[in-house]
C-alpha cells in the first residue's frame, strides 16, 4: 500500500494567517508609540523596553524548559507582553523592578494559568498593577525634561489647567508609551487595516467613558476638559492595545460591547471618584475578570433562530 | 448591480482557473463499473438484477428502498459480474452492483414527452422519482421528496443553486455555459409544480458570463429571475443562498419549504429536465478533475460507476504525486486514501492537491481572536463549541447553538492557530444526534 494519500476531516485548505503573524502585526503597530516614547524620554526608555522584552521572552523560555513543554517563544506573544509592559512604565523605573514586573507578567499571570490563550488577565497590565502596588513611589514618579512633575491627568485632578495640544502630540510627562495620542492612533489604524482588531471594543469603551465624564465629571459639556480626559493617561493605549487583547476580552459580538461599556464606566469611576488620577489599568484588569460572566449572558442568536419567546 | 449575500463567510483562493475554460468532454467507460446501492440520503436501493444478468444502459438495476430513497440505473450495457461490498468515497464499505461493460452501449428505449405542460403534477413527480434524481450538488437528498412539500401552494421561490462556491469546482459553471437551456427547462418543469412560485438563479459574480447568458435567456420569462451573488464561501450553502436571494432565514429545525423555498442545484435541475422531458434516468453527470497535481485538469461527462482513477487517467494522470486527493471541493469534500472508488450521483469532482495544508500546519493554542466567529455564516462561536466538544460538554454545546453548524469548514479555514474546529464540532453534532435518537 505505497500510494496512500493523506486523509483528514474537511476543510482541506487553510488560510495564510498564523497566530505569530498576528502578534508580529501588534508589535509593528506598537512601534510608532514606542519610538515616540524613546524620542520623548531618551535612551533610558529604550533600555527599559529592551529589558522588558528580553526578560519576558527569557522567562517564558525558562519556564517551559523547566516544565518540559515545547517552547512557544516563536509566537511573539511574549514580545508583545514585554513591549506593552514597558510602554506602561515610567522611563525612570529601576531596571530590577522592570525585570521583576516582566517575570511576574509571564510566569504568574500567563504561564501559571496555562500559557498563551489561557490567562484570564492581561499579563502586561497585571504586572503593571503589581508594580504599582508594590513600588508606588517609583511607579508614580514622572520626570519630564529633567523635572519631576505631575502628569496632565494629575494636574487636572488638582483642578489645574493642561495643554491639550501637547497631550495630543505627547510631549508631556507619563509612562513611555501612553503620552502621544497621535502615535497611538497611527498604531491603531495599522491594527485596523491589518484586520487585527475592529472598533467594537475601543468605540464602546471611549463612548461610554465620554458619557460618564459628561454625567459625573462635574464640568458639564466642557470640550477642553473632555479632550484632556481622552488624551490623558493610558486611555488611548488601553482602549486600542490592551482592552482589545484577544485572550482577555469576550468573543461574543454583543459581549464586546458590554465589555467596552464596563471599561468606560469603571475608568470614569476610578478617575473621577478614585484617589488616583489614572484608572485605565485597573478598569481593564477588573473587566477581564468579568469576561466569563459577560460571555455567558451574551451567547449570540444563531442564524435563522427566532428570538426566544418568554413563556 | 447590488449583489446579494449573507453575513460571515471566507474568501479562499478559488483555484477555478485550472479547469474553468475546459469544455465538457464525454468519457467512455472501460470494463468495470461499480454502482453502490446507497448514493443518496435515505434507505439504500434494493438490487433487482442478479449475477450473470445482461443489462442495458438505462436499465434499472436497483429499486428505491422506500419513499425517501432512489432507484439506480446502469450507465453501460453489459453483464452483472458481482454484487458485493465496495469502498465508497466517504471511506465505508457499501453494497455495490458490479457490471462488466461490453462496450456496446446498447440502450433501453426512453419515452420522451412531447408537451411537458400536458403532464399533471403527480406525473411529473412520478417521473422524477422513477428516474432516481437526487440532490446532485453533494447532499443526495431524493428530489421527488423535496418536490412534494406538505403545502405546495405556499412555495414562493424555486432557487437554482448556481453559486458553485466551493473553490476549484467548475462542473456547474460549464453546465451553465454549455447547457443553459436544459437548466432553464428544468426550472420550468419544477415551476409547473408550484403555481405561486418564482424561479431564481443564484449565481456568484465570479461567473459574469453565466449571469449574462442566463439573463439573456430568461428575459422573456416572467416567472424567472437571475440573482447575481457576491463571491464568497459558502454562498451556495442552502440556508445562506435562501437568505441571500430572499432575505428569509431558516435554522436547523426547519426545511427550506418552511420559508416557502425549494433549492436545487444546476446538475439536479438538468437531471429533472432529462427525466421528465426525455424520459432518461440519472446515468451521467458532469465531473471536474482538477488541482495542481493533475496533468490536464478538465470537466468530463462521466458515466456513473466509473472509478475516480479512470476519470483521472482521462485527465492525463498526475503531474506530480499529490499528498491529498479529495472527492468534492476543498472546503467540504472528503479526502480519500485511494483512487479505486466509484463515482456516484453526488460525486462532483476529484481534487488532487500537491501539498496538504492540513498536514503542513501545526496546531497552536487558541488565542480567542474571534476570526472563526466573524467567518461563521451561522453566527455561532466555533472556538467555544470545539472546546466544549473536545471536553464532551453536550449540554453546553447545545446551549451555545452547536447544532446550527452547517459544517462548511470556514472556521477551520480561517483559524490562525490552525485548530480543526469544524472537525470537533461535526463529531459532537453526531454524538448529540445519536443521543437524541436514543431518547426518542
Amino acid at each position: 500500500m505505497s500510494d496512500l494519500y493523506n486523509v483528514s476531516s474537511s476543510s482541506h485548505i487553510r488560510s495564510k494567517d498564523t497566530s505569530s503573524k498576528i502578534m508580529l502585526y501588534v508589535v509593528i503597530a506598537l512601534l510608532p508609540a514606542a519610538a515616540f516614547g524613546v524620542w520623548n524620554f531618551g535612551l533610558r526608555a529604550l533600555l527599559l523596553i529592551l529589558v522588558c522584552i528580553a526578560t519576558c521572552v527569557a522567562s517564558e523560555w525558562v519556564f517551559e524548559k523547566l516544565i518540559h513543554k515545547k517552547s512557544t517563544i516563536n509566537d511573539f506573544s511574549a514580545v508583545v507582553t514585554g513591549l506593552l509592559l514597558a510602554m506602561n512604565l515610567p522611563h525612570t523605573l529601576p531596571i530590577w523592578q522592570a525585570v521583576l514586573g516582566s517575570v511576574f507578567a509571564i510566569v504568574i499571570v500567563k504561564m501559571m494559568f496555562g500559557g498563551l490563550g489561557q490567562n484570564f488577565m492581561n499579563p502586561a497590565l497585571g504586572a503593571r498593577c503589581f508594580l504599582l502596588v508594590s513600588f508606588a513611589g517609583t511607579m508614580t514618579s514622572f520626570t519630564y525634561d529633567g523635572v519631576t512633575g505631575a502628569t496632565p491627568l494629575a494636574l487636572m485632578k488638582n483642578g489645574e489647567g493642561v495643554d491639550t495640544m501637547k497631550m495630543l502630540i505627547g510631549t508631556t510627562a507619563g509612562t513611555i508609551g501612553e503620552t502621544s495620542v497621535i502615535a497611538i492612533l497611527i498604531g491603531a489604524v495599522i491594527l485596523i487595516l491589518l484586520d487585527v482588531i475592529d472598533l467594537t471594543i475601543p468605540a464602546s469603551y471611549i463612548i461610554s467613558f465620554v458619557v460618564f465624564i459628561l454625567l459625573f465629571g462635574g464640568r458639564g459639556f466642557d470640550i477642553a476638559y473632555l479632550t484632556a480626559h481622552l488624551c490623558g493617561g493610558g486611555l488611548m493605549l488601553g482602549a486600542f492595545f490592551m482592552a482589545t487583547d484577544y485572550v482577555t476580552s469576550p468573543i461574543t459580538p454583543m459581549g464586546k460591547v458590554v465589555y467596552g461599556i464596563c471599561l468606560g464606566i469603571l475608568t470614569g469611576l476610578f478617575r473621577i471618584f478614585g484617589a488616583n488620577a489614572e484608572g485605565v489599568s485597573f478598569a481593564i484588569i477588573l473587566s477581564n475578570l468579568l469576561v466569563p460572566i459577560i460571555e455567558k449572558f451574551t451567547i449570540p442568536r444563531a442564524f435563522g433562530q427566532k428570538k426566544e419567546v418568554k413563556q | 448591480m447590488g449583489f446579494m449575500t449573507f453575513k460571515g463567510g471566507v474568501h479562499p483562493h478559488d483555484g477555478k482557473e485550472f479547469s474553468k475554460d475546459k469544455p465538457i468532454r464525454d468519457l467512455l467507460p472501460k470494463d468495470e463499473l461499480v454502482f453502490p446501492v446507497s448514493q443518496h440520503i435515505g434507505a439504500p436501493a434494493n438490487p433487482v438484477v442478479a449475477v450473470g444478468d445482461t443489462v442495458l444502459r438505462g436499465q434499472k438495476i436497483a429499486e428505491a428502498g422506500g419513499f425517501v430513497s432512489a432507484p439506480i440505473y446502469s450507465s453501460v450495457s453489459g453483464t452483472v459480474k458481482a454484487i458485493q461490498p465496495r469502498r465508497g468515497a466517504v471511506g465505508d464499505m457499501v453494497k455495490s452492483i458490479i457490471i462488466a461493460n461490453d462496450g456496446e452501449m446498447r440502450e433501453v428505449e426512453y419515452t420522451p414527452v412531447k408537451d411537458v405542460t400536458s403532464l399533471s403534477k403527480e406525473e411529473i413527480i412520478g417521473k422524477v422519482k422513477e428516474a432516481g434524481v437526487v440532490g446532485m450538488g453533494g447532499a443526495g437528498f431524493p428530489t421527488h421528496v423535496k418536490l412534494s412539500p406538505k403545502e405546495p401552494g405556499k412555495i414562493e421561490y424555486i432557487i437554482a443553486n448556481c453559486a458553485e462556491c466551493e473553490p476549484y469546482l467548475t462542473a456547474d459553471y460549464r453546465r451553465m455555459l454549455e447547457n443553459p437551456k436544459e437548466l432553464i427547462e428544468g426550472m420550468r418543469i419544477v415551476l409547473q409544480l408550484f403555481d405561486n412560485a418564482k424561479g431564481l438563479f443564484g449565481i456568484e459574480d465570479n461567473k459574469p458570463d453565466c449571469i449574462a447568458k442566463l439573463q439573456e435567456l430568461t428575459k422573456n420569462e416572467p416567472r424567472m429571475e437571475v440573482c447575481p451573488l457576491k463571491t464568497k464561501y459558502p454562498q451556495g450553502g442552502e440556508r445562506q443562498l435562501i437568505y441571500a436571494t430572499t432575505k428569509r432565514e431558516i435554522n436547523s429545525t426547519m426545511l427550506p419549504a418552511d420559508a416557502g423555498c425549494i433549492v436545487d442545484n444546476v446538475e439536479t435541475l438538468i437531471s429533472v429536465y432529462k427525466a421528465v422531458k426525455l424520459g432518461q434516468p440519472v446515468m451521467n453527470r458532469i465531473f471536474t478533475v482538477t488541482g495542481d497535481a493533475v496533468a490536464e485538469p478538465g470537466n468530463f461527462n462521466i458515466c456513473l460507476g466509473m472509478s475516480y482513477g479512470e476519470v483521472l487517467e482521462a485527465a492525463g494522470g498526475f503531474k506530480v504525486q499529490p499528498e491529498k486527493i479529495i472527492s468534492g471541493g476543498p472546503m467540504m469534500g472528503f479526502s480519500m486514501f485511494g483512487l479505486d472508488i466509484p463515482t456516484t450521483k453526488t460525486s462532483s469532482s476529484l481534487l488532487c492537491l500537491a501539498k496538504d495544508d492540513v498536514a503542513a500546519s501545526e496546531t497552536t493554542a487558541c488565542i480567542n481572536c474571534g476570526r472563526c466567529v466573524s467567518a461563521c455564516p451561522e453566527q455561532i462561536i466555533p472556538t467555544r463549541l470545539a472546546k466544549m466538544a473536545n471536553h464532551g460538554d453536550m449540554a453546553g454545546f447545545e446551549k451555545w447553538n452547536g447544532m446550527e453548524c452547517i459544517e462548511c469548514g470556514s472556521c477551520s479555514y480561517i483559524c490562525p492557530a490552525k485548530i480543526p474546529l469544524a472537525q470537533s464540532i461535526r463529531t459532537m453534532k453526531k454524538q448529540v444526534l445519536a443521543e437524541r435518537r436514543k431518547k426518542s
